[in-house]
């Protein structure tokens, strides 16, 4: 059964350009948030603060007009007629582009202490692929280090809502009665406040100044304990259906524990439905995350997170002049527009009747 | 009918209980309140604070605080915020008002550009206009609201001319009648278009699946057979049919437009219930968080009972009060 529904994606791939494009950008973006350190040139927080909001660093391939090894120039810090801070490249100086070069440590997959990075300028010059926040940190790094953060959240919390909605939500369905009363009306009253409100209201609960790592977790636990609500009430309708079908009051009169009606009937129905459900949910795991990094009630600096990542972008001003920084946006935005056309593949195969819902 | 909206009330008006309560107890269990932050300010001194705790009862047990505060709602008082230093209740609404005013010009917005682009795609299913406008709303439905606020925001500085940000300008008092009109007008533009993105992606996607859905079905081959001409098949056939399930998203929509459109009133600092409640969380106003809490929820609620409502009158065979009233 899996293997056939397995089959049947990829072969969905294939035939569908979008959809093998989102696979592809998931698949780059997990692997960039596994191999944050190793994929990046430098430490999420190694600053050069004379070099606040460098610019993008381009990539020459030629010196003199004549072909040579990838570099990039050394930029110098001048003001402009209009008493701007500009970034201008100097003619002459040039570091070259390295694959595999020692620089700051980091830990590999949690494991082992490791200073090689897939590429860098070594330690005379600075690379800026994608420009420089206002400490003069490198964005990309502090994107893929991001990653980690905003790629997982999703996945962490929607595994945990499942959990919860699907023991609630199963429990109500199966047992009824005063238990059934006490959870649906519990499920109403988290669905009544509108999420955006409950959220920021639940993280008022804690102390503003937590460290990142825990923050990180209590996020999650925010997130799932407003996602659980509605799947509880799905999977609660579904197992009330389910309860009345001839196979399952087949295996009742037959003697079957409940456990084993619950584990072999009940929870490979509703099977499907949750595949569909935590590929269109994480969306909105991976945009609260955001938003309340963005207000600044999430990751704190100096750890990076899509979100307080777009925090400098906050201004006009700031836009204006260093445009560069409203890039984790971009990258919120593929992520969740890859979700988004996944999930509705996988719809489209397992689960032709479900309705549309949309996410923040 | 009349019954039936009591009833929906009654259960609500105990939801809302419920979650004002749960609001209640996060808040002040949570280390530290507003106090605290007298505390730490040299010019107040602690005597000060202590008459305020003492004035307003912040030092006893909290089921003692939420019981008067109870009380006092039972009396229209819904507190008093800290930093406002002005009852709940008038700031709520005053925000509430301007949250509402955006929302409805979102959702006409929504429902004016949707609706048409929805039907159309279904008509010329497969075209390239279909196509490109199917697209288009994929990405529009992706698109993070406050990533797509700070790019808007950027491209309207660029260009220049339109005001981006708060809901008058600097001058809004000095403006004849029809000024502050245009004035608010312009304001408001960015934030309704950047809302409506989403919204509009939305509901285009689910107005086109319900026509091709309907279609389908036999009474419009049957419509078409006995000669009706396509625009009254479409208009009075399909689209009667089509548009039910759209009125249940009407009242979704509504819900969710509070939700999402919080975050664009705080980046654009629009003066509306995502601002206060940000504003109440950061400074810990324990009464104006519940506050925002509860109109945030009695807007939803609203919506949704709208919804049921024009349901009932949109299909004749739906009764109230047989489902039950959750």
């Amino acid at each position: 059964m899996l293997r056939r529904r397995l089959r049947q994606f990829w072969d969905m791939c294939w035939t569908n350009g979008f959809l093998l494009s989102a696979v592809v950008c998931l698949t780059l973006l997990y692997l960039v948030a596994l191999f944050a350190g190793f994929v990046s040139p430098y430490h999420y927080d190694n600053e050069d603060r004379t070099r606040s909001y460098h610019p993008p660093t381009r990539i020459h391939v030629f010196d003199d007009g004549r072909l040579t090894r990838p570099h990039v120039r050394e930029y110098e810090l001048t003001f402009d007629e209009d008493y701007r801070r500009v970034f201008v490249p100097v003619e002459g100086v040039r570091h070259d582009l390295r694959l595999f070069v020692r620089g700051d440590t980091y830990s590999f997959l949690g494991l082992l202490e490791w200073d090689l990075h897939l590429f860098g300028v070594g330690e005379e010059g600075r690379i800026y692929l994608l420009g420089a926040d206002s400490r003069g940190r490198d964005l990309l790094s502090r994107i893929a280090y991001g990653a980690q953060v905003s790629m997982t959240i999703g996945l962490v919390g929607v595994a945990i809502a499942l959990l919860f909605g699907l023991l609630l939500g199963g429990i109500s369905g199966y047992y009824g009665g005063w238990i059934d009363t006490v959870i649906q009306r519990s499920t109403e009253i988290i669905m009544i406040i509108p999420g955006f409100f409950l959220l920021l209201a639940l993280r008022a609960a804690f102390p503003p100044d937590w460290d990142s790592i825990r923050v990180y977790f209590f996020i999650i636990v925010i997130l799932s304990f407003i996602g659980w609500a509605s799947l509880a009430r799905v999977i609660r309708g579904m197992v009330l259906s389910l309860r009345e079908k001839e196979f399952v009051a087949a295996a009742r009169v037959l003697g079957a524990p409940d456990r084993f009606i619950i584990t072999r009937h009940l929870i490979p129905n509703t099977a499907s439905y949750f595949v569909v459900y935590a590929s269109i949910s994480i969306p909105g795991y991976i945009l609260g995350e955001s938003a309340l990094s963005l207000l600044g009630l999430g990751i704190q600096d100096p750890h990076a997170s899509w979100g307080n990542l777009l925090q400098e972008a906050m201004s006009i001003t700031q836009i204006q002049l260093h445009p560069w920084i409203l890039l984790p946006g971009f990258f919120i935005f593929v992520a969740v527009m890859s979700f988004n056309i996944v999930g509705d593949a996988l719809r489209d195969l397992l689960d032709p009747q479900q309705e549309v819902t949309t996410t923040i | 009918m009349l019954g039936f909206v009591i009833r929906r009330l009654l259960v609500a008006a105990l939801l809302l209980l419920a979650a004002s309560f749960l609001t209640f107890m996060m808040i002040q269990l949570a280390p530290g309140d507003y106090l605290a932050q007298l505390r730490m300010n040299p010019q107040i001194g602690d005597d000060v604070v202590e008459q305020m705790a003492e004035r307003y009862g912040l030092n006893d047990p909290v089921l003692v605080q939420y019981g008067r505060w109870l009380g006092n709602l039972a009396r229209g008082d819904m507190g008093f915020s800290f930093v406002h230093e002005r009852p709940v209740a008038g700031l709520v609404w005053e925000h509430l008002r301007n949250t509402i005013f955006l929302m409805t010009m979102v959702i006409l917005v929504t429902w004016l550009m949707a609706l048409p682009m929805g039907i159309y795609c279904a008509i010329k299913q497969n075209r390239l206009t279909d196509r490109v406008l199917s697209a288009l709303a994929f990405v529009g439905l992706s698109i993070p609201n406050f990533f797509l606020c700070l790019v808007v925001m950027w491209l309207a500085a660029e260009i220049g001319g339109i005001p981006v940000g708060g809901m008058t300008s600097a001058h809004y008092e000095y403006l004849s009648w029809g000024g502050k009109v245009v004035d608010v007008a312009l304001h408001m533009a960015i934030p309704v278009l950047v809302i409506a993105t989403g919204a509009m992606a939305g509901l285009q996607r689910v107005t086109r699946g319900n026509m091709l859905e309907v279609l389908r079905q036999q009474y419009v081959t049957t419509a078409r057979a006995r000669g009706l001409p396509e625009h009254r098949v479409i208009y009075v056939h399909a689209l009667r049919n089509a548009i039910n399930p759209l009125i249940t998203i009407f009242g979704y929509q509504f819900a969710l437009l509070v939700s999402g459109a919080a975050l664009v009133e705080i980046i654009y600092s629009w003066p509306g219930m995502g601002q206060l409640i940000l504003e109440a969380v950061l400074t810990q106003d324990l009464y104006l968080v519940v506050g925002v809490v509860l109109g945030s929820g009695l807007m939803l609620i609203l919506g949704n009972l709208l919804a049921d409502i024009l349901l009932g009158v949109n299909d004749p065979r739906i009764k109230f009060g047989e489902r039950g009233a959750s």
